[in-house]
């Protein structure tokens, strides 16, 4: 069947300060097709879509739209929902105390002269949960079904809206195999209906059952297209494809000096604390020794944040089980303070959120985790937090005026440093780096690898977690990769390859659907 | 580091905003007032009318600080100590000593138990104290059978009526030695700090205030203080009140700016999460916050009852928005972090000598109010706005 396309995005290129997102993409989607768009973390396939959807209006980027053989500029949300346009995020847009139906139709609602006509509500929204196969009562109130279910419950709204194109962001992402199942399924009739669909979606096998073309974007820019029937769907191609990045010299050079296993984490099981049925880390065992770095890759969602904080005195998690070995000796930590007490450190990957005082000057951030070092008798001495400070401003390199200065009026960067300080400060044996370089420019990123490595030839055992590949290879002596909680491969730091590691979770992500 | 005192300036400069409105609206009153104002049993008076307001605006800069989390309850509890003093010194007949302990007992109780729900069950303060302020409330009425009991006896009295005695030295005249010996030895420590502080920053190698700018500052506070002192003496001396507030601002402010768990308040106020990630317990200090503010709101309810020399179902009504509203034109931040209790001290006066100073002029309480609430209003709205400029 030769089909007319629905859409095409003909040259764009976006760009934010100081990085381009995207550089003359153009990505043409038939009608009548599910489109799969696949790519590493930050190659643009959500930007790509944010366009699509007019969340990044028209005039902030550049190149075309035709949808329908009409060129379109959206300005918002409401304009690309008008010609048919639904896009599904990862994180749901509903809201939590509001029933099926009211979500169904919000925005939307059946009504008359602004009163809503409640009957032809529930009764329209139970037709359409009938057509998206979800067998719930509309009156029912969304936080109390689960994630698969509030997705089809997004998918009927999207259909109320006579929705032409649908987009799901990783819409299998947080569901488990029946789920997922039935929500591939679901797409598939949907198609018999005449719906179009774009798919981004990490896991392969997923992407190979349903979809009838696959896009292949990184870095901002489509690599290839491939097509069902026409080319041949070769898996290591699109791996190739999505991590093919070129390793340039980023990464400052160090001979490691490897010592004792310094930290042993054992049999760690964590769970969801929103919803314990729902287990986070499954079973993870690793281990890290004095003067080496090891880091943890995986796409985002693969738990390593839920593993370094359930670690770290379980910061996170509910039903936290098995066993740390710090040193040599087995360890009891429950809450951050002790975790700290025995050598621990995790800087936080939302340093906005949860690392930094914003409003607290650049002193009192660095000494928080470490004021016994500076005070007599819980006073604190004054003149020495001040020359401590500045000496980690002049060491780490922080641009701030003084160590007065709010770090909240500091770059990204400098935050980042000031973050760092902090765990240095507190003197930990073991730290976990959460996303160190995230948001941060090249220049500041050389800055912070070279502190990392002077910490890991100081005798200190190093955990580096990022979604970045290419770090991960450039920095590690030892690689983990992870996904779905578990730890699925692990690497000698010279034997591994982007390729490598993309195709352990890959596959693993495979093996994990396939029971 | 040569900018660091224009640094720490414009940090506080809310505060110093604030004194200087402060002195300008004292010239103001005592411009129209005909120097009423600052006569020296004026200002003894505007000591004693206002000591609730500062020792709970004490409390309430801590709990705001953690995360602007007010407490609700402070004036029905300032009643209810109130009845419990009443009930067993006049009632009861216990000794005074006996009821300032149970009081002061019974008031870091309320605390704990206000402090369980807000910070181990994480119910908003807002509401906690809401109901507390409910609950304190009918106790006081229940417990005082809706009426009023008095007179106290002398000793109780003293405590919000009474002077320090004075040592009779001939050569002070008609002022009392009491008020000149506390400032001269007030003037003493205040230098001697000044020097020892210059010293050992001039040996950890800082480049501190010139000697000649240190020396003008130690002259014009010591001046200040002395000035104070003599005012004070040329009526009855130093109000024994003002000696606890004293005490308790000085402790309160060094607890907050100097001490390890004064930290941890300011950290956990600026971001919760990532000051439990450092270690600090969150839930431990926001609990001790409010056992503070119950401990303070006992005394409190100690000065307030002894300065009414009754026990009333009445007592104590509107002082929380008293207290607030203090802590907010003193600077202090409605989402925690920011803020000072010197700061909030100084909204307390704010407010006292606007209060005191429509009081002499014949104005009635009503506009009184209106002016209050106004400069409530504006304080705050100067602090968002200038923070969008800077920011």
């Amino acid at each position: 069947m030769e089909s007319e396309p629905i859409l095409e995005m003909d040259n764009i290129t976006k760009q934010f300060p100081g990085v381009t997102a995207l550089q003359n993409v153009s990505l043409t989607i038939k009608k009548g097709e599910i489109h799969a768009l696949v790519g590493e973390n930050g190659a643009g396939k959500s930007t790509l879509m944010n366009i699509l959807g007019g969340i990044y209006p028209y005039g902030s980027y550049s190149g075309r739209i035709v949808f329908e053989n009409i060129e379109r500029r959206f300005r918002d949300v409401r304009d690309s929902e008008k010609v048919g346009i639904s896009i599904i995020h990862q994180e749901l847009a509903l809201s939590p105390y509001l029933s099926i139906g009211e979500n169904i139709f919000l925005g939307n609602e059946r009504a008359r002269n602004q009163i809503i006509n409640w009957d032809r509500t529930y009764k329209e929204a139970k037709a359409l949960l009938n057509l998206v196969g979800l067998n719930e009562n509309p009156r029912v109130i969304v936080k109390d079904i689960g994630v698969g279910k509030q997705q089809l419950v997004e998918i009927a709204k999207a259909l109320s809206r006579q929705v032409k194109l649908l987009v799901l962001d990783e819409p299998t992402a947080s569901l488990n195999e029946g789920d997922s199942e039935h929500l591939l399924q679901l797409l598939l009739d949907l198609k018999k209906h005449g719906i179009t669909s774009i798919l981004i979606s990490h896991k392969l096998n997923e992407i190979v059952e349903v979809a009838d073309s696959i896009t292949v974007l990184r870095d901002g820019k489509v690599i290839e297209t491939f097509e069902k029937g026409i080319d041949k769907i070769d898996e290591d191609r699109i791996i190739k494809g999505m991590v093919g990045r070129e390793l340039v010299d980023r990464f400052p050079k160090r001979t490691p000096k490897i010592g004792s296993v310094a930290l042993e984490v054992r049999d760690w099981n964590v769970y969801d604390p929103t919803n314990l049925e729902r287990q986070i880390i499954k079973n993870v065992n690793l281990k890290v020794r004095r003067g080496e770095i090891v880091g943890i890759a995986g796409l985002m969602g693969a738990g390593r944040t839920e593993l370094a904080m359930s670690v770290f005195g379980k910061s996170y998690g509910a039903k936290v089980k098995g066993t740390l070995i710090k040193d040599g000796k087995e360890i009891h930590i429950n809450n951050a303070r002790q975790a700290i007490q025995h050598g621990l450190a995790y800087a936080t990957e939302d340093r906005k959120n949860a690392g930094l005082n914003l409003i607290g000057d650049l002193k009192e951030n660095i000494s928080i985790a470490g004021l016994d070092k500076i005070s007599r008798r819980l006073v604190i001495n004054n003149d020495k937090e001040i020359n401590l400070a500045e000496s980690y401003r002049q060491r780490l390199n922080i641009r701030s005026l003084n160590v007065f200065q709010k770090v909240g009026d500091l770059s990204g960067g400098n935050q980042q440093k000031v973050v760092l300080s902090k765990w240095i400060f507190a003197e930990p044996d073991v730290l976990f780096l959460d996303e160190p370089t995230r948001g941060i420019d090249v220049g500041a990123k050389f800055e912070i690898y070279t502190i990392i490595n002077q910490l890991a030839n100081e005798g200190k055992a190093i955990v580096f977690i990022s979604s970045e590949l290419p770090e991960i290879l450039g920095i590690s002596d030892r690689i983990y990769v992870m996904n779905d909680g578990r730890i699925v491969g692990e690497f000698q730091g010279s034997d591994a390859t982007q390729e490598k590691i993309m195709k352990c979770i890959m596959e693993s992500a495979g093996r994990v659907n396939h029971g | 580091m040569d900018n660091s005192l224009v640094y720490v300036l414009r940090k506080n400069v809310r505060q110093y905003a604030m004194l200087i409105a402060l002195i300008v609206i004292t010239i103001f009153f005592q411009i129209v007032t005909n120097g009423i104002l600052l006569v020296p049993m004026n200002v003894t008076n505007l000591i004693l009318q206002n000591a609730y307001v500062f020792i709970l605006a004490i409390g309430m800069t801590i709990t705001i600080l953690t995360g602007g989390n007010i407490d609700l309850s402070v004036g029905s509890i300032v009643a209810f100590i109130g009845a419990i003093c009443g009930s067993l010194i006049i009632t009861m007949n216990f000794s005074v000593g006996v009821a300032l302990v149970c009081a002061l007992v019974l008031g870091i109780l309320i605390g704990a138990w206000q402090g369980f729900w807000i910070a181990y069950v994480r119910i908003p303060a807002f509401i906690v104290t809401l109901a507390g302020m409910l609950v304190f409330r009918g106790l006081t009425v229940f417990m005082l059978k809706g009426l009023t009991i008095n007179p106290f006896p002398e000793s109780f009295q003293f405590i919000s009526s009474g002077f320090l005695p004075d040592i009779p030295m001939g050569w002070l005249g008609n002022l009392h030695s009491s008020a000149i010996i506390l400032g001269a030895v007030c003037v003493i420590f205040y230098v001697i700090s000044q020097l020892k502080h210059h010293a050992s920053q001039k040996r950890d190698g800082f480049n501190t205030i010139s000697g000649t700018v240190l020396i003008v500052q130690i002259v014009l506070v010591s001046a200040f203080i002395m000035l104070f002192s003599v005012w004070l003496a040329r009526y009855k001396g130093i109000p024994f009140i003002f000696l606890i507030i004293g005490v308790l601002v000085l402790l309160y402010a060094f607890f907050t700016t100097r001490t390890v768990p004064g930290r941890f308040i300011y950290a956990m106020g600026g971001n919760e999460k990532a000051a439990k990630l450092s270690g600090i317990n969150t839930n431990q200090m926001l609990f001790l916050a409010y056992v503070n503010m119950g401990f303070l709101a006992a005394i409190a309810g100690i000065a307030y009852t002894a300065r009414l020399n009754a026990a009333s179902p009445q007592s104590g009504l509107n002082f929380e928005l008293d207290a607030i509203a203090a802590c907010f034109i003193g600077g202090a931040s409605a989402y925690g972090g920011i803020g000072t209790v010197v700061g909030s001290i100084i909204g307390a006066l704010v407010m006292g000598v606007l209060n005191n100073g429509m009081s002499i002029l014949g104005i009635g309480s009503d506009v009184q109010q209106i002016v209050k609430g106004l400069v409530l209003l504006f304080a705050v709205a100067f602090d968002v706005l200038s923070k969008k400029k800077s920011g």
